[in-house]
């Protein structure tokens, strides 16, 4: 699925240059559920951006499926987001303004699906994740829990190749953190999706097929 | 989902939308009300010079002034009497002369200019008048043969007779303003902008008659109706009608009205006119047709309507430039402000969802579509200002209607005012040739223009935040903004 080849990145900071991946060659086959971890400033974040198609590498290649992401225009990575890339944060990241259901269809937006079937999918999903009831739900009117739920309904109801989560259940207690984990896990078995999760908590990571150590901008495997 | 989500946010963030309409719709609102002002201010000047040059006028011909000679008589009539003048009686003599002149401060210039000013290119019509003042000077001297003998103190007889019966004397001037214009013409010039009270008009057939139509006005200060007779220079003339202005509680250009041909003679201004009344065959020659007049007749001051709007002095001249000054640097400055607003709200809403809309771009939101809905909503936000504004302009107009203040407008037809002019006049409570002072209620109008310069700003304002905002939300890269979360 993922094809990095000797990807670094550099960012300037002030009048210092900041080395935030040195050399990362790493290969994730098609429906693996991947745990990185890492201390902070490891570089786990410059790397889910490489893979998210968020940024481009300083040097190197980064290739999903049959596309170089490295050499695509802001617009071109745009689509790549929109089609292949699901993406779930760790503070969930939905708009305040709009309800669980109209969240869940700014992802369809982008693809120019008809206001219909977008409010369809969007139902279907939300089903699919237990809050078929909280559609007209605000963000603030929803537990943790339940947002993190529409953050995945988002990320998922485009059919996603790839499902990208930034320590998912770094927000949540206990109890939430593992009813998120048995549904991402439930998804990646059903859907086949490639996951790479991005972790601190060694519990999370411990549930994952494959799990990477990131430092010092270098991944070994853990 | 544009829709959706400009609907949801604009209701979200009550506050922002209802600051940035707010100021957006106290500037538009004053805007309009400036404007409507302006054009009230300038209806109103068109009422006072309608009253002095006629409707229809679009410029006016008048002689450039010439510096009075080193001593010349600069100033008013002169009256001279002989030593016989006058009746005799009791050893009092009464003089009384009339005397018709051009008008203070008149120029005047032989009425050929006329057949040329018709012959230039795109002249509708041209009218030529001449502007007089007709000045009567009465009293009485006494016997002062009784005082040869010696004043009182050399014991003779005190003087007899005399005003006051006592050797005193007695003297009175009275004056009015005449006009003389060509019978024929009635379609342009001061006679084309009243209406008929008493009587008739004047008519071609009236050339070279001693008749007079007289403003209702004076009529009535002079106690003067059809059928009487008025002596002017010394004339007398049959009054044939009575005129009052179209504007409501407006003078008329002149006192009285006589044919051109007669007011020339009588004040030996033969051949000659002060002023031509020109309209041009449509507003786009107005420009043409005063520099030709201007290239052929270079000794002559061509004024268009705009021109002579600078001519009107009073209350209304001061709200004019009131409006011009004050209110257009007040609706730029509030405009500016609004925009301002608009702008730093926007920019900051842009900031403060800088986590939302690179969630967005992470999730595969274009820079356009980003950019669009930014705009969007910040249009949206103009319009409803620029509504807000139109209804609280529309409220403010009718105030003013509904107040509606008075000004005075006064105008004078000698728009060229000679080396020295109205000032130091000839005294004696004279009127300064042909002035009419008008009182006019101001009136503001609406007009789909200033609505549609309403708009225009609301979407601009709108536009502007939105370009400004939508460029600073393009510019945050997906990354970046996800940076903090990471």
């Amino acid at each position: 699925m993922y094809e990095l080849t000797n990807i670094s990145k550099s960012y300037r900071q002030g009048k210092r240059t900041v080395d935030a991946l040195r050399g990362v060659t790493l290969s994730i086959p098609k429906g693996q559920l991947v745990a990185i971890q890492g201390p902070t400033g490891g570089g786990k974040s410059t790397l889910l951006q490489m893979l998210g198609a968020l940024d481009r590498p300083s040097g190197g290649t980064v290739t999903l499926g049959d596309k170089q992401l490295a050499s695509l225009g802001d617009r071109a990575l745009a689509r790549v987001r929109a089609t292949e890339i699901g993406f779930v944060f760790q503070g969930f990241n939905l708009i305040p303004t709009l309800t669980a259901q109209e969240n869940v269809e700014t992802a369809l937006a982008p693809l120019g699906v008809a206001a219909a079937e977008r409010k369809r999918r969007a139902s279907e999903v939300l089903a699919s994740v237990g809050l078929g009831d909280r559609g007209d739900h605000l963000p603030a009117e929803l537990s943790g829990g339940q947002q993190q739920r529409v953050a995945i309904a988002r990320a998922l109801v485009k059919d996603p190749e790839v499902l990208l989560a930034d320590e998912p259940t770094g927000a949540l207690d206990e109890g939430t953190r593992d009813d998120i984990l048995d549904l991402l896990e439930g998804l990646w078995k059903e859907k086949g999706l490639t996951v790479v999760l991005v972790t601190h908590d060694s519990a999370v990571a411990k549930r994952a097929e494959r799990r990477l150590y990131i430092k010092g901008g270098t991944v070994r495997e853990g | 989902m544009f829709f959706t989500y400009l609907r949801r946010e604009l209701a979200g963030r009550r506050r922002q939308t209802a600051i940035v309409a707010a100021g957006m719709a106290l500037a538009i609102a004053l805007v309009i009300i400036v404007n409507a002002i302006a054009a009230g201010v300038k209806d109103a000047q068109g009422s006072v010079l309608e009253s002095v040059y006629g409707v229809g006028t679009d410029i006016t011909v008048a002689a450039t002034p010439a510096t009075p000679e080193e001593g010349g008589a600069a100033g008013g009539p002169r009256f001279e009497f002989g030593a016989e003048d006058g009746a005799t009686a009791d050893g009092s003599t009464s003089l009384s002369q009339s005397r018709l002149t051009a008008g203070f401060g008149t120029s005047t210039f032989d009425a050929a200019a006329l057949e040329t000013i018709a012959g230039v290119d795109n002249v509708a019509a041209a009218a030529g008048t001449l502007s007089l003042t007709n000045t009567t000077f009465s009293g009485e001297i006494p016997d002062m043969s009784q005082a040869q003998g010696g004043g009182p103190a050399g014991g003779g007889t005190p003087p007899q007779g005399g005003a006051d019966g006592a050797g005193g004397s007695a003297f009175g001037v009275d004056s009015f303003t005449v006009l003389g214009l060509d019978p024929a013409s009635s379609a342009v010039g001061p006679l084309s902008a009243v209406t008929l009270e008493d009587g008739r008009g004047l008519d071609a057939e009236d050339a070279g008659q001693y008749v007079a139509v007289l403003d209702s006005t004076y009529a009535a200060s002079a106690a003067l109706a059809v059928g009487d007779t008025i002596a002017i220079g010394g004339s007398d003339f049959e009054v044939v009608g009575v005129v009052a202005s179209t504007s409501a509680d407006a003078t008329t250009a002149s006192n009285v009205y006589i044919p051109l041909d007669v007011a020339q003679t009588l004040s030996g201004e033969e051949g000659m006119i002060s002023s031509v009344a020109v309209q041009a065959a449509s507003s786009s020659d107005i420009e043409q047709v005063q520099a030709d007049i201007e290239a052929a007749l270079p000794d002559t001051t061509v004024s268009t309507q705009e021109d002579l709007a600078a001519s009107v002095s009073g209350s209304l001249s001061t709200a004019s430039s009131l409006v011009a000054n004050l209110g257009t640097w007040l609706s730029v400055a509030v405009l500016a402000a609004a925009f301002l607003i608009a702008t730093l709200f926007t920019v900051s809403g842009v900031t403060r969802r800088t986590r939302e809309f690179g969630t967005l771009k992470a999730i595969g939101w274009s820079n356009r579509r980003i950019v669009a809905q930014v705009s969007g909503e910040s249009l949206v936000q103009g319009l409803i200002g620029g509504a807000a504004g139109i209804a609280l302009g529309l409220v403010g107009v009718l105030i003013v209607n509904l107040v509606g203040p008075t000004l005075t407008g006064e105008a004078a037809t000698t728009t060229a005012a000679g080396p020295g002019g109205t000032g130091g006049g000839p005294g004696f409570g004279m009127q300064e040739a042909a002035a009419s002072a008008t009182e006019i209620v101001l009136n503001a109008p609406i007009t789909p223009l200033v609505i549609g310069i309403a708009v225009a700003l609301a979407v601009l304002g709108g536009l502007l935040a939105g370009a400004i905002g939508g460029w600073r939300a393009a510019r945050l890269r997906p990354a970046e903004a996800l940076r903090s979360i990471a």
